[in-house]
């Protein structure tokens, strides 16, 4: 059968169905790679490029819901900036503008690297990932989906159909440090969100575990420290913040950078990211 | 100007499809995944391919199948910007896209935007500034320029510099092709070329 | 004397003029053939099969699992190379394919044609390789000792030299070790060619190279073939830096078409080519300085050492380089200098721009801003005070006979206007850490520095090093004159072609040049694209050759008129005869038929160095100096650069725009290797084979560049112009390493600078 280019999800569920063996394409930027370099070898193929339904933003007053085909393009534009703006600023660190005009958040979820841009700021709000397989939909959180290096719990025969978020009320950053000033892997990133009505600081890390990291720790810490009525938080407390939240990573050292400077840089970028969510809404 | 200089000779890029270089029948049992034949729709025209491995990228099948090998390979996974084309009117690199996942889309390259003329001041201009020394990142920046004046034709420095970051050069520094693009800024405001 | 010109195009035809690119339309359209744009009936695909070893005893090979693949046609391994068993540039060390023993990560085991690319790749994994792992030699310091690596051991060569008085000293010491990490060429267009069988039993090979008769010497001796019978085609190169100056695939590929009967295409991944050409060598340096207090240099030491890798390709005169150039372009007494290149694991290391003087660059204008400091004195000043003049000595001995404006270069560097200070309204995106908006306005510091280099142009030390062309003058389709150029040079994106133009047009005064594509069988040796000695070398053999072409069309006219040729005159294409209105078009000068001469321009002798690194080795040499401003956010370690201007000794700019392209370009590369560029090899692995990995600067890390060309003529130099290829990568990336360590007070000693040895670097006490 080779491949499939399904416009709907039914199909697209469908034609996994039949087909057990076949691997959903989605962008194909990290896909076409793993191909062009004999890493991968699809013996049949869902393309998932033409599900429009996959391809959709949605604002709520109380949520966020983007489809899994949406571009990263698609989220430095439109809406998404001001509703999401480190969600904005994640996608347009990813790659090249041409790689931005391909890639999905849907793959980025799926793919599940480290590294991934978007991942921390979904994580440190809590996203939820709908997936559909044949058996219907269902929902998982995505501090739950997000299993290993590249190792999620989608399941075989599953399509991921869309990320939902709640709607913080209050600033977010995203930071991301790399070797480069445009088109580099993240050494480390951190998405910092100020939740006003909840008074709650909420980060994650990129690139210093598995996985995203949640500091829980400097979170509590941090959202007792500030305060919310004139939004302020001592140096000490923001520093402090900082230092738990490279405490709490688990960095490696590879060829990219060094563990010790990876849990240095989300120290500082914490720090910065939580400074400047306070000097924006001060 | 003398188009002839520095190619090479009696061999030339492929013409348009005629299976070499792909299996024969008596490679039946080669060890890969056919996909036995689909349309793809490229610089206006409506191209076969058959007979074709399903892992081949959009950018191997321009360049080895269709004759086309103006987009070029430099990298084949997207961080270079060499093989940039034009799919439903946004750039991408061909190296990350399966050529199958291309059916149903509209693929220019650098020789459509050529055959067309829609980039000809593009083109005149990194000639005219000296954004061209090797080559080899030349047509992806043709098209990666192209596309961003016609959406920011009043981009700043800063956003020009964004928008081609994706294209690698290694011969110019970019100081030429941003020269290039600054001038063709200049000429499209007085609404020359 | 030393005039200064800004680099405004100055449009026309002729040699000073910032002509066109005969290649650049095709270049444009994408119509250009590049090496891996190839294609022919009947073509199958090539493949290397590389050892993921760096250091291993080769058991047994089986290629039988690979050939019973359908589609693959051929298996070679060392067993099938028909001649020679090994190759090289200089001397023939590395093997067409390792059959005993693999030296380094990526070496070829074994080649593979198939009928498409996938069956070649899947048919290279199925070949079974047993390697038993031998503990890697990776330390090149511990590599001097260790057992030899090779039959030809481990030391490559010792470059000793001393000079002036062994036992002086300075008022003023300064000491330090620096280290230079292994850059890579990293060319767009990857290594890539076709071989075609010949009816004659000899092979044409079209490939992307720099030097087409040095690489058909070492292909035909590997195939135990006369050279005659291995014609090369120079197909589209998508540059070079250096990095095709080694033979890659061009034996594979003709062994495979040899034995298949069939074209055979190879082109290289982006990972394979970080496997398949040489590197940078990686350095590590030691340094002490000394001056009097008045700031005059006295003395310096250096022990240099470079690792060369598994294979020797160019170290030996790379190293020599390196020695030679160690102290900069400075006025030195004495001197006691050894550089050593050495054998190890890793992967093997030759030519890249800039050769030797790059990474000794780094070590003695760090020495420079110390030595600086400690005299108390301005690092401007003291580089001014010490600077090269015309008929110096070098540390070798050989006196500057040529343009020496080193002042100039640094003075035009240093009269640029300095970029506007950061503010907070920047945009986020242009600070450092770029698009990853890391640093507010606050994080950043600006720095500063200077970095002044010189090099030498062209082959040296006694080598015999020449170019041939061949021009030929004919009446064209309408009767107007037309010249054809024919020369081996190969055009690798530096423009020699527009050059080549420039110059036939202006010694012959014809509009009409055409530029035969180069190949081995039609014409002699250009010698290699590198060393930055094409404009000399290759345009001085074209305008011998034009004026071959001159000298028979006035025998044409003495003849024609019965006159002796005192009394012709060459005035604007046509021959004129003193003393009467007598004139002969070129046009009808051929109507008599074509003439065509054919020239072989050499330089003059160079001489070996002697046992304490004297002697008069060099041609002639270049000088530049670079100013860098940076801003650097130290809390993270990331920098980016905002500007770099450049004082640089070109002797005449040919073609301005094209100088100024090179400029530009060379500083990426300085650039690059400052902040950015470096191949991590861990235990003789490689670890970051890709363009995701191996980072080269994009748009949004490029500096402003602001260029001032020194135009002083070059006495011996064809039109008085010197190469300008290598300066640019030269002093650029250390002038960004002393801004940055003036930005943030850091002894950073080693390139590239990463964000670590920033952010936590320790300050100096």
């Amino acid at each position: 059968m080779g491949v499939v280019l399904p416009t709907t999800l039914d199909e697209a569920v469908d034609a996994l169905a039949a087909t057990p063996d076949a691997q959903l394409l989605a962008g194909g930027t990290d896909f076409c790679v793993e191909v062009n370099f004999g890493l991968r070898r699809p013996a049949a193929v869902v393309a998932l490029r033409r599900v429009r339904e996959l391809r959709h933003v949605d604002v709520t007053p109380g949520e966020v819901v983007i489809g899994a085909g949406t571009t990263y393009a698609d989220l430095c534009a439109g809406r998404l900036r001001d509703v999401l703006p480190a969600l904005s600023a994640a996608a347009r660190t990813v790659g090249s503008p041409q790689i931005r005009n391909a890639g999905t958040i849907g793959g980025n979820v799926a793919t599940a690297s480290p590294a991934g841009d978007t991942l921390p700021l979904l994580v440190a709000l809590d996203a939820r990932v709908t997936l559909c397989g044949h058996e219907g939909e269902r929902e998982v959180p995505i501090g739950e989906l997000l299993t290993g290096v590249k190792r999620t719990a989608i399941a075989p025969g599953e399509v991921l159909v869309h990320v939902a978020v709640e709607r913080p009320h209050g600033p977010q950053q995203f930071l991301k440090v790399g070797t480069r000033n445009a088109m580099v892997i993240a050494v480390a990133s951190a998405a910092v969100v100020l939740d006003l009505d909840a008074r709650r600081v909420r980060v994650a890390l990129g690139s210093v575990g598995p996985v995203p990291v949640r500091p829980r720790l400097a979170e509590d810490e941090i959202s007792e420290a500030i305060d919310w009525v004139h939004l302020r938080a001592s140096d000490a407390a923001v520093a402090r913040f900082g230092e738990l939240a490279a405490q709490t990573s688990s960095p490696i050292t590879d060829h990219r950078s060094t563990a010790e400077y990876r849990r240095h840089a989300v120290q500082v970028i914490a720090s910065r990211g939580l400074r400047r969510c306070l000097a924006d809404v001060a | 100007m003398s188009p002839d200089a520095g190619t090479a000779g009696p061999v030339t890029a492929p013409g348009t499809i005629t299976g070499e270089g792909s299996p024969t029948a008596e490679d039946a049992a080669a060890p890969y995944e056919r996909v036995e034949r689909y349309e793809l729709s490229v610089n206006g025209g409506v191209r076969t391919v058959e007979d074709a491995w399903l892992g081949e990228s959009l950018l191997y099948v321009l360049r080895e199948r269709l004759g086309l090998p103006g987009a070029k390979n430099a990298c084949e996974q997207g961080e270079c910007g060499s093989c940039s084309v034009l799919l439903d009117g946004e750039v991408v690199c061909a190296c990350c896209m399966l050529a199958v996942d291309a059916v149903g889309s509209t693929v220019v390259t650098v020789e459509g935007l050529t055959a067309g003329g829609e980039a000809g001041d593009v083109q005149a201009a990194l000639l005219e500034a000296g954004g061209v020394q090797c080559g080899f990142c030349t047509p992806g920046f043709v098209v990666a320029i192209h596309d961003l004046l016609r959406r920011r034709p009043d981009a700043d420095e800063l956003e020009v510099r964004e928008a081609l970051s994706g294209n690698l050069c290694r011969c110019t520094g970019y100081g030429r092709i941003l020269e290039a693009v600054r001038r063709l800024q200049e000429g499209r405001a007085r609404g020359v070329g | 004397m030393a005039s200064a010109s800004t680099t405004t195009a100055r449009r026309g035809s002729g040699v000073g003029e910032s002509a066109g690119r005969p290649d650049g339309v095709p270049k444009v359209r994408g119509e250009f053939a590049f090496s891996s744009d190839l294609w022919m009936d009947e073509m199958l695909w090539g493949k290397t099969l590389r050892s993921p070893h760096a250091s291993a005893r080769i058991v047994s090979i089986d290629a039988r699992p690979a050939l019973a693949l359908p589609g693959v046609h051929a298996v070679m391994t060392a067993a099938d190379v028909t001649g020679r068993a090994t190759y090289g540039v200089e001397v023939p060390d590395q093997p067409v394919f390792a059959s005993d023993v693999v030296r380094f990560h990526g070496e070829p085991v074994a080649a593979v044609a198939a009928d498409h690319p996938e069956v070649a790749r899947a048919a290279a994994r199925l070949v079974e390789v047993v390697y038993e792992p031998v503990e890697p030699v990776v330390d090149p310091e511990l590599a001097v000792t260790a057992a030899p690596l090779h039959p030809s051991g481990n030391l490559f060569r010792h470059v000793r030299i001393r000079r002036g008085d062994p036992s002086a000293t300075g008022d003023v010491v300064v000491e330090g070790s620096y280290e230079v990490g292994m850059q890579d060429q990293a060319f767009m267009g990857p290594e890539s060619g076709l071989a075609v069988p010949a009816e004659d039993g000899g092979v044409d090979l079209y490939v992307a190279t720099q030097w087409l008769h040095v690489d058909r010497d070492q292909i035909a001796a590997s195939l135990g073939m006369p050279p005659e019978r291995v014609r090369l085609y120079l197909a589209g190169v998508g540059g070079a830096f250096g990095g095709r100056e080694d033979v890659s695939l061009q034996i594979h590929l003709c062994l495979l078409a040899l034995r298949t009967g069939r074209p055979v295409k190879m082109v290289y991944s982006r990972d394979e080519s970080f496997f398949g050409h040489v590197h940078r060598h990686p350095a590590r340096m030691w340094y002490r300085h000394h001056a009097n207090r008045a700031g005059d240099l006295v003395k310096v030491e250096a022990r240099i050492v470079l690792d060369g890798g598994a294979y020797l390709s160019s170290s030996n005169a790379v190293v020599s380089n390196a020695a030679a150039f160690a102290a900069g372009p400075y006025r030195v007494p004495s001197a006691a200098i050894d550089g050593y290149a050495v054998r190890t694991n890793n992967p093997p290391c030759g030519a890249m721009r800039g050769f030797g003087a790059v990474q000794v660059c780094f070590g003695h204008e760090a020495q420079m801003d110390k030595l600086a400091a400690a005299l108390g004195m301005d690092p401007v000043d003291l580089r001014l005070r010490n600077a090269l003049e015309q008929f110096d000595t070098l540390v070798t001995g050989q006196v500057l006979t040529g343009a020496t404006p080193v002042r100039e270069c640094i003075r035009a560097a240093m009269a640029h206007p300095l970029p506007p200070d950061p503010t907070p309204r920047d945009p986020m995106m242009s600070r450092p850490g770029g698009a990853g908006l890391t640093a507010d306005d606050g994080d950043v510091r600006r720095g500063t520095g200077l970095a002044v280099s010189f090099k030498n142009i062209g082959y040296s030390e006694g080598f015999d090093d020449y170019a041939t062309a061949r021009v030929r003058l004919e009446a064209g389709v309408a009767g107007e004159p037309l010249a054809t150029v024919l020369v081996a040079t190969a055009e690798v994106g530096q423009g020699f072609v527009t050059l080549a133009q420039q110059i036939a047009r202006e010694e012959l005064g014809v509009a009409d040049v055409v530029l035969a594509p180069a190949a081995t069988s039609d014409v002699g040796s250009a010698g290699s694209s590198s060393a930055s000695r094409q404009t000399w070398m290759s345009g001085g053999a074209v305008q011998l050759a034009c004026a071959g072409v001159r000298r028979q069309l006035l025998d044409r006219s003495a003849v024609r008129w019965g006159c002796a040729l005192e009394a012709l005159r060459w005035e604007d294409g046509a021959v004129t005869r003193l003393g009467s209105v007598d004139r002969l078009t070129l046009a009808e000068l051929l109507d008599a038929g074509a003439v065509e001469a054919e020239h072989e321009y050499h330089h003059r002798p160079t001489k070996a160095l002697d046992a304490d690194g004297q002697g008069d080795a060099h041609l002639s040499f270049m000088y530049a100096a670079h100013r860098a401003v940076v801003d650097v956010d130290p809390g993270l370690g990331l920098v980016r650069v905002v500007q770099v201007t450049t004082g640089q000794d070109v002797g005449r700019a040919l073609n301005p725009v094209q100088v100024t392209g090179q400029i530009e370009g060379g500083i990426a590369q300085g650039v690059g290797l400052a902040v950015m560029e470096e191949i991590v090899v861990d235990g003789g692995q490689v670890r970051n084979p890709s363009f995701t990995d191996y980072l080269i600067p994009t748009t949004l890390d490029m500096p402003d560049v602001a260029a001032t060309l020194i135009e002083v003529p070059e006495p011996d130099a064809p039109y008085g112009a010197k190469g300008v290829g290598e300066p640019p990568a030269i002093s650029s990336g250390p002038a960004v390493l002393a801004a940055i360590r003036d930005a943030t007070g850091l002894d950073l000693r080693r390139a590239p600078v990463r964000p670590e040895d920033i952010a936590l670097g320790v300050r100096p006490a």
